[in-house]
């Protein structure tokens, strides 16, 4: 069960003017009268600009900034898994292990992982740079084993690409 | 050495420089088929589609010229026009390449469909992990409101049509059309009961036609060269060219675009490299997606891909995911992997599917572990009847059919579990 958690941190919420103007843009795509259909991209948005993680305080504000009942933006924020519920690292690591990517060795990308990071799955490090999470079917089977990091996928991965790519993040 | 014709229609761009780009598309014969269409009625488009004979390729292969023409004519609410690139099937993302390689083929059999069923207004919900496909299909979009290819006077025809995407944000149902639509209007992605069917009551509670990112990507070329030549490609009942995602134990992985009707083994021979190991070494495939029954090496041997002959060796179509699995598979272990997924995945509005795939996670999780008792075999299949069709959408379904399946092609696996407590290979 995907719970909402408090922030004892949360400040006030405001989204930036880039953000703004992208919501703007958001509205403009669908019918006047349905607005509620903004909700997912402005979530995704919301998530972007306050730190990665929507807190029981961002899902308030963004209720309030559309207008749609907190109950109904709790639900789409706990019904899809990319909202984030609680803080992720800087780098979000999701590594698929579903059919195919497990046909093709997820297991060897994960103990690559594991013994890189010295981090088990389902955990963010201590520094907050790294959340290894496993993940359901990515959509780039035919390129498995395969793991996504933030927006990006990394495909055909072996144990010794997962190293180098951990390696070469900034 | 390759399957008939070798006729490209998804395909024909993606190996081109820059193919995602408008120049390289209309350099190339692009937006000349809806341009053709715009000259025809709406019902002779639909009509073309219809002698086509393409069927819906995201799953259900329900044909696409006959869903457009249950949109109703005269009907003063706005119509809609959807394509469903959740794609999210285990084993599946052929789509995805159409996306990033050949966005404005999708966009232009997307005019196309929605032309000939009066929609001025067309979304495409992507799965919100392919967060660089829908900067790609924006910015092809954005290219095609620039050349007025798109917008309230495309091609300069007095014809409106805007279209948008939409992220989704991680919920395998929403590939689910009702589903879909439910999450397009802001909701929980939690299928609606049909009747009724979008094509009276979908997004908004207006007409909607939705179909999936392959159907449409079909399109242009069905118009540009008629409904009978496409219908010349592919079997009886199977008509056209599919893209085939081959996963797993092959040596070419890959997307392969062919005609249906294909033996699998050329598919997986010819195209895909090979089996691992060599074809004896084969020991079965599910056909069409994580969502179908596997089919035995033996079955394999002699199978064709098309809709019908698949669903007569007790699989079916579905998506076109091929996932191979050689002799090293644990077939308990690879369904306890997917019984994971639908327990994940199920939505929990009906209580089959929300307790019957925890039920049946739970007890692949105990035979895979050893403890698993003589009675879990059949308490499995029990499990799986009181699912499958009592849910509302077919994911109940999709979770139960797979591991009734694998009892019918490989019970011996599953009784040595129990026996033995441990796999019977490796």
């Amino acid at each position: 069960m995907r719970q909402i958690q408090k922030d004892p941190n949360a400040g006030t919420f405001q989204f930036s003017e880039t953000a703004l103007g992208e919501i703007e843009k958001i509205y403009a795509r669908y019918p006047a009268a349905q607005r509620r259909s903004a909700l997912m991209p402005i979530l995704h948005l919301a998530q972007r600009e306050f730190g990665g993680w929507l807190s029981q305080e961002a899902l308030d504000f963004v209720a309030e900034f559309t207008g749609i009942a907190q109950i109904r933006v709790y639900e789409v924020a706990t019904f899809y898994t990319m909202y984030n519920l609680e803080p992720v690292g800087k780098y979000h690591v999701q590594v698929c292990t579903n059919i195919s990517c497990w046909l093709c060795d997820s297991d060897g990308v994960m103990a690559s992982l594991n013994g890189k990071l010295k981090q088990e799955f389902g955990t963010t490090s201590d520094d907050g740079r790294f959340t290894l999470v496993e993940v359901e079917c990515l959509g780039a089977c035919v390129n498995a084993p395969m793991m996504q990091i933030n927006d990006d996928y990394y495909e055909n991965l072996t144990p010794e690409k997962v190293s180098d790519i951990i390696d070469r993040l900034p | 050495m390759s399957y008939k014709s070798d006729t490209k229609i998804l395909f024909k761009n993606i190996d081109r420089d820059d193919s995602h780009k408008l120049a390289v598309y209309q350099g190339n014969g692009g937006y000349q088929a809806v341009l053709k269409a715009y000259g025809m009625q709406p019902v002779e488009v639909i009509d073309e589609v219809k002698r086509g004979g393409v069927r819906g390729r995201g799953g259900a292969g329900f044909p696409a010229g006959l869903k457009w023409s249950f949109i109703p004519k005269d009907d003063p609410r706005p119509k809609y026009l959807v394509c469903n690139a959740d794609e999210g099937e285990p084993g599946t993302c052929k789509d995805r390449d159409i996306i990033r390689y050949d966005p404005h083929l999708l966009i232009e059999g997307m005019a196309i469909a929605a032309y000939s069923v009066n929609a001025t207004r067309g979304y495409i919900y992507i799965r919100g992990e392919f967060y660089r496909e829908a900067e790609v299909l924006q910015g092809a979009i954005d290219e095609a409101y620039a050349a007025g290819i798109l917008g309230d006077n495309c091609h300069g025809k007095g014809i409106r049509f805007d279209l948008a995407v939409h992220r989704g944000a991680g919920a395998y149902v929403c590939g689910e059309e009702t589903g879909l639509i439910e999450s397009l209007e802001g909701k929980k992605g939690q299928p609606r009961l049909k009747p009724p069917f979008p094509a009276n009551i979908g997004l908004y509670g207006c007409p909607t036609v939705i179909n999936n990112v392959e159907t449409l990507a079909s399109v242009p070329d069905i118009i540009a060269n008629g409904g009978d030549w496409y219908a010349g490609l592919g079997v009886e009942n199977s008509s056209g060219t599919k893209l085939f995602s081959v996963s797993g134990h092959v040596n070419k992985p890959g997307n392969y675009e062919v005609e249906l009707g294909i033996p699998m083994k050329m598919l997986l021979e010819e195209y895909a490299g090979g089996v691992r190991g060599g074809w004896d070494n084969l020991k079965g495939v599910i056909p069409g997606g994580c969502s179908m029954p596997v089919l035995t090496a033996d079955i394999c041997e002699t199978v064709t891909m098309d809709y019908d002959a698949l669903a007569k060796s007790g699989s079916y179509l579905g998506s076109g995911a091929v996932i191979v699995m050689d002799k090293s598979v644990c077939i308990v272990k690879a369904i306890r992997r997917l019984s994971q997924f639908y327990r994940h995945e199920s939505c929990g509005q009906c209580s089959p599917c929300r307790e019957g795939t925890g039920w049946i996670s739970k007890i692949m999780d105990r035979l895979e572990s050893g403890k698993g008792t003589p009675d879990d075999i059949d308490l499995l299949l029990n499990v799986c009847d009181n699912i499958q069709g009592k849910t509302i959408c077919a994911l109940g379904d999709a979770a139960a059919m797979p591991v009734r399946g694998a009892i019918q092609a490989f019970r011996e696996e599953f009784e040595y579990h129990v026996e033995h407590g441990r796999c019977m290979v490796g």
